[in-house]
């Protein structure tokens, strides 16, 4: 993987997962090594995510990486104009890596052409953030020992959710089985069906949320965004159908573990947060490891 | 070739050197002008829309003198006009005759339906994997958005 961007999840073989989330176990035994001392990172935010740099930027420093940078485009030449193909040929002359966040989607891809240094995306639009994809399937594969053969239950916003995309893209590698709980206006698309489809796996669509949790290994909860209602009152309708509660989880399997990418709003209410199966935090956590396993495995310190 | 085919195809070949694009439905005759960048050539171009087809209704031809094109730029055509022929003509006589075909993947051309794609922004020439070629659904290189037979429109 030395020298090569990743910028989506189909970027990614089978073979690359393990390499990630084997290094990425290491580093949670051990997060602080300064194997990164003598390079530099390029921390590209064209638009702010305070949780997504923090984690990068932790992941960097703790590997002893120096860090470059803007936190938004507001403060950078990109306001005065500068295209994207001129802000990248600029970074790349003073740094090893680029870890980049853009608004637009398929600048990343665009970037990582362009650049003369490999370039991790860190969330393109709506289209990629394969670093949350990766430490999804960190989660997954700590909590239930194994990636493979597991059912998998995605309940909320399935149409917008990039998450949902990417993590159900990638699982496709690995034989899950998929329950797919959305209102009907949230289904998933039927450009991510397709990989589901290509490799011919099974998928079931539900509206209620009850009888899918006792069937599943993992429940991956979103949040519901009034602003993908036209009518308002649709959105009433359905804002308090995919509520989780603890009462809920009383059938759920003993190895059952609930995600969700973060932040909440109400979608999982406050009882189930000292539950042992709620994995939420620690899954957040996660993607420190994961991160530092991209940089080394990338930088080809690894 | 028999005699009376020669003479049918001589017709069409009233070029001496060139190609000629045949078989394009009447409404696609400035698409085709437009993919193919004809309008920013010096060559002699003659075009000739709304003849009569019998096997196609209203049909259009285009014939460019002193011009040879690449296969990968004529098969874009296959987007607005998927039953064009090709025709290439040196010294009067039909060297190549053929469909054009869907090609697996299109260059430059067409416009990102997804107006948050970043091509749609900067001045980034687009890709496009052709997933289907029968219903024409192009994947977007950069965005991976889908844009599908009906949305598609020229740079
Ligand atoms: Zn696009």
């Amino acid at each position: 993987m030395k020298n090569k961007s990743l910028i989506s999840i189909t970027d990614i073989t089978k073979e690359d997962y393990k390499t990630i989330l084997d290094l990425a176990e290491k580093f949670e035994k051990k997060p602080k090594q300064k194997i990164l001392e003598n390079y530099v990172v390029a921390s590209l935010f064209f638009e702010p995510s305070t949780r997504t740099r923090l984690s990068f930027e932790s992941a960097a420093s703790q590997l002893g990486a120096k860090i470059v940078g803007f936190t938004d485009a507001s403060s950078s030449s990109v306001k005065k104009g500068e295209t994207l193909k001129d802000t990248i040929m600029m970074v790349s002359n003073y740094a090893d890596i680029i870890v980049m966040r853009h608004p637009k989607e398929g600048s990343s891809r665009y970037a990582s052409e362009v650049a003369s240094v490999p370039v991790l995306n860190a969330g393109d639009g709506a289209n990629q953030h394969p670093t949350q994809c990766l430490l999804d399937l960190y989660s997954i594969r700590k909590t239930q020992g194994t990636l493979d053969n597991l059912h998998v239950a995605f309940v909320g916003d399935l149409k917008y959710g990039r998450t949902v995309h990417s993590l159900v893209t990638a699982l496709t590698n690995f034989n899950t089985t998929f329950h797919l709980v959305s209102p009907v206006e949230l289904k998933l698309p039927s450009s991510v069906k397709r990989y589901i489809k290509e490799k011919n796996l099974d998928y079931f669509q539900y509206t209620e949320l009850d009888e899918v949790i006792p069937k599943v290994d993992i429940l991956y909860m979103t949040r519901i965004q009034q602003e993908r209602f036209s009518d308002p009152f649709e959105y009433e309708k359905v804002k308090n159908s995919y509520v989780l509660k603890n009462s809920m989880l009383d059938d759920s399997k003993p190895n059952l573990r609930v995600l969700h990418p973060l932040p909440r709003v109400n979608e999982i209410t406050e009882d189930v947060d000292s539950n042992p199966k709620a994995y939420y935090f620690t899954q957040a956590l996660n993607g420190v490891y994961v991160r530092q396993a991209l940089l080394a495995l990338t930088l080809g310190v690894k | 070739m028999a005699k009376q085919e020669k003479r049918k195809e001589l017709k069409v070949s009233a070029i001496e050197n060139g190609t000629v694009i045949d078989h394009i439905p009447a409404e696609s005759v400035f698409q085709v002008i437009s993919i193919l960048g004809l309008d920013r050539i010096p060559n002699q171009i003659m075009v000739g829309t709304n003849l009569e087809s019998k096997k196609y209704g209203k049909k259009g031809i285009i014939k460019v003198s002193k011009k040879f094109f690449e296969k990968e730029d004529l098969n874009k055509i296959a987007l607005v006009a998927p039953i064009a022929t090709i025709i290439v003509i040196k010294d009067f006589t039909v060297v190549y005759k053929e469909k054009v075909e869907v090609p697996d993947f299109i260059d430059k051309v067409v416009k990102c339906i997804n107006p948050n794609c970043i091509t749609n922004h900067e001045n980034i020439p687009t890709k496009f994997t052709v997933i289907d070629k029968e219903d024409l659904k192009l994947h977007c290189h950069y965005c991976e958005k889908i844009t599908k037979k009906e949305n598609i429109s020229f740079k």
